[in-house]
């Protein structure tokens, strides 16, 4: 429970019914021996109603508290500090627009512990000093660092930085973080903010800040301007965990240095920041480059955990890439659209990395499957594109 | 940019291949950021680090006494942990330049963080 943003509390399970008398019913076929050991003289105890769909007011509230008076509590009532705490969950619900009068489940339990869902709150990107156009979200990011098994004096890298959401989660749990991002700007923190209202980022906004802003900046290792598909690291296995959230093309471009000669816009402010080259990095090429680069550097054992952009109607299974050093472990779907959504991957080192070159044939033969995503972009407007399309067609009818 | 990061980073310039490592440390701004001893991950380093790379890179820095290899039990020798923590994770270059030593080609540090970015030309095939 110290780790999981995805459940508010434990509680162990005394009874529970579709009504108030199915559940003390279930409460008194509850062995009593178990209850025996919560209950006695010398202990202290409240009772707790929560309600999920309804509010209830104090009194009908103290109602249900006097209806379990069958309970053999012996212990004192103590509400400031109790050693036990007891909770009736009532359930009214996911509808807002049309609650009950009954319940249609109740729970009565004793709490043992909560979980980590105010780290929602307190870690929100709206109230971080750094943010940029895709920060990933306060939750998603504690949920990949869980994904990632990441743990305390671990070494995290996020080769697709950018304003290092993915390190604060991994720093909350103890690790020493590290990244690179291909735009100097972002991990410098120059140039146009991503806040409405603010034109340009301040003095306090870049990754280090970040992590300064929860106490968490002795984990800050560093951050390099560098291009992911051409990695300077020895050769050596480095990282516990590499989580990152690569550039879908939508809101941040696919890039990688080339030989092109053009030179990119928008840097008005930042003259120093000149990226030598921006040529279009194709998807398939993004996550193969990746999954080689995490097959190397990762100890075994290591994970790495990224998001996969889909386009629904033509996905299938075997598109996610694949590695013959790495094990895939899960895969689970967000919906970004009526057609398209990401997928959290996460996957396992499992064997020794040999030689660079072995896997170069095999692996871009495999990876076919997801080609059709290079034109991700495309596919992710064509809903748009053909609902234009269709109103211009009423238009001129 | 830290001693630490310093160990692992080597030059992805064409061709250049192991003999890129190390980068060749020069510094014209360096700040010292006290960092909250952790021996437990001092101790996880020691094994990863390249002992002669740190050392040059460390003399570069004029840092006084460095340990030219790690000492036997150095899990449980506090003295040695703490001088390797200040080595590798107190000592930040903020300015300076970090070189092929193959290529020549430099890669500048600005405001603490290294730029590896390359052209084509001279990236590995």
């Amino acid at each position: 429970m110290k780790r999981t943003v995805c459940a508010k509390s434990i509680f162990e399970l005394w009874g529970h019914g579709k009504s108030p008398e199915e559940l003390y019913s279930s409460l008194k076929n509850y062995p009593v021996e178990k209850m025996v050991p919560f209950l006695h003289s010398g202990s202290t105890y409240k009772i707790k109603i929560h309600t999920f769909n309804k509010t209830l007011t104090q009194e009908e509230k103290v109602k249900r508290i006097d209806a379990l008076e069958f309970l053999p509590f012996e212990g004192k009532v103590n509400l400031k500090n109790p050693q036990h705490i007891f909770s009736v969950l009532e359930d009214y619900g996911l509808d807002p627009n049309c609650i009950p009068e009954n319940p249609h489940n109740i729970y009565f339990g004793r709490w043992i512990a909560d979980g980590q869902r105010e780290l929602i709150e307190s870690y929100s990107v709206k109230k971080r000093h750094f943010i940029g156009n895709t920060s990933m979200d306060a939750g998603l990011s504690f949920i990949m660092a869980n994904h990632g098994k990441v743990k305390e004096n671990d070494i995290v890298f996020d080769p697709f930085v950018g304003t290092g959401g993915l390190l604060v989660a991994s720093a909350h749990f103890g690790a020493y973080v590290c990244g690179t991002d291909i735009d100097y700007n972002t991990v410098h923190g120059l140039g146009k903010a991503s806040r409405k209202n603010q034109k340009w980022r301040g003095p306090d906004e870049n990754i280090r800040a970040n992590l300064r802003q929860y106490g968490l900046e002795k984990y800050y290792l560093d951050v390099l301007v560098s291009d992911a598909s051409k990695p300077s690291w020895r050769k050596g296995t480095y990282f516990d965990a590499i989580i990152t959230d690569p550039p879908y093309g939508i809101r941040e471009s696919t890039r990688r240095t080339g030989s092109q000669k053009e030179t990119p816009k928008g840097i008005e402010k930042c003259p120093e920041s000149h990226v030598p080259v921006s040529l279009s990095y194709h998807l398939s090429d993004m996550f193969f480059d990746l999954l080689n680069f995490a097959a190397e550097t990762l100890i075994l054992g290591g994970r790495l955990v990224y998001w996969l952009p889909v386009y629904t109607p033509e996905y299938t299974e075997d598109m996610v890439p694949w590695h013959p050093c790495l094990k895939l472990i899960s895969n689970c779907e967000q919906k970004l659209s009526s057609h398209t959504s990401r997928r959290l991957i996460t996957m396992e080192k499992v064997k020794k990395f040999e030689n660079r070159d072995q896997y170069s044939h095999l692996l871009s033969g495999q990876c076919l499957p997801y080609q059709g995503h290079n034109s991700f972009r495309e596919r992710y407007f064509s809903g748009l594109t053909k609902r234009i399309a269709k109103e211009e067609k009423s238009v001129q009818e | 940019m830290k001693l630490l990061t310093h160990n692992f980073l080597s030059s992805h310039v064409k061709g250049v291949g192991p003999r890129g490592f190390p980068l060749r440390l020069q510094a014209s701004e360096v700040r010292i950021m006290p960092v909250e001893f952790n021996p437990d991950f001092v101790a996880r380093m020691i094994p990863k680090v390249e002992w002669a790379a740190l050392v040059e890179a460390a003399n570069t820095l004029s840092l006084g006494e460095v340990p030219t290899e790690p000492i036997q039990g150095y899990e449980q020798n506090e003295d040695f942990l703490r001088t390797m923590h200040h080595i590798l994770l107190e000592v930040e270059v903020m300015e300076g330049t970090l070189q092929c030593p193959e290529s020549g080609r430099v890669f500048p540090i600005t405001r603490g963080i290294p730029n590896m970015l390359l052209s084509d030309e001279q990236t590995e095939a």
